[in-house]
């Protein structure tokens, strides 16, 4: 009877072959981890904060401040905690592809349905 | 004769990339979820504004636009709470793959190493954050808010609920990765299935920062 072992020995790579596979280079120290975690504890808090003060509410610089801080939670939490800035560079690509051209049908659509103006 | 040990023991490379296919899949299926997340949030912005009746999201509804007065539906300070939440999650969530990627090392005795403690308390998070929003979604419903009420309603239950949906599935797949780890306990070998939940895990926190800021805070 044959043995087709030889055929379908696929090894399974163990933590530390993905580590020499240029997956993961390294990652963040438990203390940077919690520092990610202090920093978007507080940016959150920023941003309530913010919230509350009707005058900031009212002023043009309401809603760009406040996409910049969720702007930059979304890419701290992208590139510590999913380990995009320690990771292979395709897959960077294959999330970043995507989230431009969704970010760019967004934008898109805003503008088409009036939500945002030029000039 | 047997041929397994006549034939040279032939190992395949993982794959041709050298990256393993199964994270290149999540990684690719993030990218889809993007697209998909985008979408609700476009909608939801296209139609914010345009309800011709209350509810509102942030403006008070007053006769005769509204049959009885309506205050502002949306509750900043519970969904803060929730963000907290979600946010302490995905610490704890990196944490769990930490515990299992350095399981018997040196400085990983205790909690620090407890793979079954991080990612009980991933999950409990998780199911807290899907409590503000059974909470959340009950009390607008009892305030007058239903998916059929206005556009703001139709648009806003979609996209939250679409999100909850995500996080549900997030909370059964930590869940499972716990009752494996009781089972027969996950170690190094084991890091690429608990990166992959992982890096789901933490995709459906960073939508979350976006609708919070776009749907929650943004007047």
């Amino acid at each position: 009877m044959a043995d087709h072992s030889h055929q379908t020995d696929h090894a399974e790579p163990t933590g530390a072959d993905h580590a020499s596979m240029g997956e993961v280079h390294e990652h963040p120290t438990w203390k940077q981890y919690k520092w990610v975690a202090l920093i978007l504890t507080l940016v959150t808090v920023i941003e309530v904060w913010a919230y509350y003060i009707p005058s900031f509410v009212a002023s043009k610089l309401f809603v760009p401040i406040l996409l910049f801080m969720s702007a930059g939670k979304f890419v701290i939490v992208v590139m510590f905690y999913m380990h995009l800035k320690y990771d292979h560079k395709l897959f960077r690509a294959l999330f970043t592809g995507p989230l431009i051209i969704a970010s760019l049908t967004l934008i898109a659509l805003l503008f088409l349905f009036g939500h945002l103006h030029i000039g | 004769m047997d041929s397994a040990a006549a034939a040279p023991h032939f190992v395949h490379p993982p794959t041709t990339t050298g990256l393993d296919n199964r994270k290149v899949a999540i990684w690719a299926f993030i990218g889809s979820e993007c697209m998909l997340f985008a979408s609700l949030i476009s909608t939801y912005l296209i139609y914010k504004g345009r309800s011709v009746t209350g509810p509102f999201p942030h403006e008070a509804c007053n006769p005769p636009q509204c049959a009885v007065a309506l205050k502002p539906i949306l509750n900043i300070p519970v969904t803060s709470a929730s963000t907290f939440v979600l946010l302490m999650s995905s610490l704890f969530m990196v944490l769990a793959l930490e515990a299992v990627e350095n399981k018997g090392k040196a400085g990983y005795e205790g909690i620090r190493g407890s793979s079954k403690f991080w990612l009980m308390a991933t999950a409990i998070l998780g199911a807290t954050f899907l409590g503000f929003q059974a909470f959340e979604f009950t009390s607008f419903v009892h305030e007058g808010l239903t998916i059929r009420t206005n556009l703001f309603g139709s648009s806003f239950f979609t996209l939250t609920g679409f999100h909850g949906a995500h996080v549900t599935v997030g909370v059964l797949w930590l869940l499972t990765l716990f009752a494996i780890d009781m089972r027969r306990g996950l170690g190094p070998k084991d890091a690429l299935i608990v990166d992959i939940c992982a890096l789901y895990w933490h995709f459906v926190d960073v939508v979350w920062i976006a609708i919070f800021t776009l749907v929650y805070l943004i007047k």
